[in-house]
């Protein structure tokens, strides 16, 4: 023993040699923890409906990621008896694949976020970040007036589409080209391109999300905002999914 | 600055030091503690139990399953299927019985009011209040005025199938934009405001002509809100004769109203939170301010 110990002490009296054998004992556990994601079949599972963002999901995405949403909120719904009986059902995996970065998050100061998508109306989602406590007197979520008063920068959104490209998420060349495009289609009541728009982004809500749009045609941040929203959690049809598929 | 000798035993307590000097100050090479290394090794010990029996190391094609077989997915539908069973006895009394009839039930009743509440807080309150009391532009279920009715059966089909979403058993109130789409002009919409004030006695705007407001009522407003302006459940007008206003009764909020029109917007919530659960609710909310 006390030669071992002995030998110890060349690293604790070392610290390059004791930052490199730090590493090599971290990479260990990380390798162990994250290689086996990568082939095992039981980590990766298929879901159906499951579709990249559309241009103006994603710019909403964007939005909160720069609101810092992520900060009260978190996307991520535990399989745990509680969670499911109050958000609904628990996230799976395939649910953030195209989340480039995931926003799961672990804060919770304000409620779970993962299946919001449909369950307030438009018009709510408006008025509650112009003034959360117009509508929940009780929150303590600061309010995000400038977003209805903002353009939406859509100039860009082929950008940021092919970044997504290039990250792995399957934009075609077709849907980068029409970014900016499918942005406005998605955003208002009676768009010319809708089939074309919905061929590209199956079960994808079109319609004018904030009475702004409606009015003067005209995209804010809050319309990608609220776009996103409402699409968080309703891809997958869970009538048709089978909780056992995945249990191995 | 540490400086290092050579193996030091200390005069006082006879203990090794460990060669670190510091002004003249030397460190005893004091062992850890036995109780605090022994837990140490306890908890490898454990760990290694740990991994019979739970899931645990990753391998080629598969992983260790553990011998308890146990997997959180399992896990919380075993946990659901529980609360399920505890919960059945009462809501397929609920699920079978009349929705009219949940009343005389005092049983059934205290549960599903308790039901009805715990949905309520989680779904409805952020437009509805956490009372029930609603917002500028969310209705209040705890007075008399309902838009689509205040029948226990018209409350269900509301909360149910919810107003103004693509649901085919929606609900659709939709008030023309009758100034943006150019109905009516600015004069007349600030007269036939004016007029509208004076349905549940409020005094009409300065500068206006009241009785002008009434013909345009007449020839636009009586479709949908009545000729007295009571309203039609039907179609989702509300009562413009009450003292009841969704989105407020000043001279300039009924311009913008008729002006850009209104339409009301809720989810339909049978689809998401299942059929007895929307019962509950009904009776819930019936209990707050339903009837009329």
């Amino acid at each position: 023993m006390s030669n071992l110990w002995a030998r110890h002490k060349i690293l604790e009296t070392n610290p390059i040699l004791l930052v490199i054998a730090s590493l090599i004992v971290v990479a260990i556990g990380g390798l162990v923890e994250i290689v086996p994601l990568f082939y095992l079949k039981s980590t990766i599972e298929e879901v159906d409906g499951v579709r990249p963002y559309t241009p103006l999901e994603l710019a909403g995405r964007n939005i909160y990621v720069r609101e810092g949403c992520y900060n009260c909120h978190s996307q991520m719904i535990r399989p745990l008896r509680d969670e499911v009986e109050r958000y609904g059902h628990y996230s799976l995996a395939a649910e953030s694949m195209y989340d480039r970065p995931f926003q799961w998050g672990s804060k919770r100061t304000g409620p779970d976020l993962a299946r919001v998508g449909g369950k307030y109306s438009d018009e709510w989602h408006l008025d509650h970040f112009n003034a959360p406590r117009a509508v929940v007197p009780t929150s303590i979520m600061p309010g995000y007036p400038w977003l209805a008063r903002t353009p939406l920068r859509i100039d860009d959104l082929d950008d940021h589409l092919r970044i997504q490209q290039a990250l792995g998420v399957p934009y075609t060349d077709e849907m980068i080209e029409n970014a900016a495009a499918d942005a406005v289609t998605q955003g208002q009541d009676f768009p010319d391109d809708e089939d074309g728009f919905l061929e590209r982004y199956p079960n994808a809500n079109v319609r004018s999300f904030t009475a702004g749009a409606e009015t003067t045609g005209k995209l804010t941040e809050a319309d990608a905002l609220i776009a996103y929203m409402q699409y968080l959690g309703t891809a997958i049809d869970f009538d048709l999914y089978d909780d056992r598929t995945n249990i191995r | 600055m540490a400086e290092q000798s050579k193996p030091h035993v200390d005069e006082y307590t006879g203990v090794d030091t460990t060669g670190h000097v510091w002004d003249g100050i030397r460190e005893l090479n004091k062992p850890l503690p036995r109780w605090w290394l022994w837990i140490f090794y306890a908890t490898i010990v454990w760990s290694i139990g740990y991994w019979v029996v739970y899931p645990s190391w990753p391998l080629i094609t598969g992983h260790l399953n553990g011998v308890l077989g146990w997997n959180s997915r399992t896990a919380v539908l075993e946990d659901l299927k529980g609360l399920q069973d505890l919960r059945a006895p009462m809501v397929n009394r609920l699920a079978d019985a009349e929705i009219a009839g949940v009343a005389d039930d005092a049983e059934l009743l205290d549960f599903t009011m308790a039901f009805g509440r715990a949905a309520f807080g989680d779904n409805c309150a952020p437009c509805h209040g956490a009372g029930g009391g609603g917002a500028v532009g969310y209705p209040n279920l705890i007075d008399d005025d309902w838009i689509w009715g205040g029948q226990i059966d018209e409350i269900r089909h509301t909360i149910a199938y919810g107003v103004g979403n693509d649901h085919p058993d929606s609900r659709l109130g939709i008030m023309q934009a009758f100034g943006r789409d150019e109905i009516l002009d600015g004069e007349q919409i600030a007269d036939v405001a004016s007029y509208v004030r004076t349905l549940s006695g409020l005094e009409p705007a300065p500068d206006t002509d009241v009785e002008a407001g009434a013909v345009v009522f007449a020839e636009n407003c009586v479709d949908c809100h009545g000729e007295e302006g009571l309203g039609d459940h039907e179609l989702g007008a509300p009562n413009l004769a009450d003292a009841i206003w969704l989105f407020g009764s000043d001279h300039a909020t009924i311009t913008e109203t008729i002006q850009n029109g209104r339409q009301g917007n809720m989810p339909a919530w049978e689809e998401r939170l299942g059929a007895t659960t929307v019962t509950a609710l009904a009776v819930y909310v019936h209990s707050l301010g339903g009837g009329e």
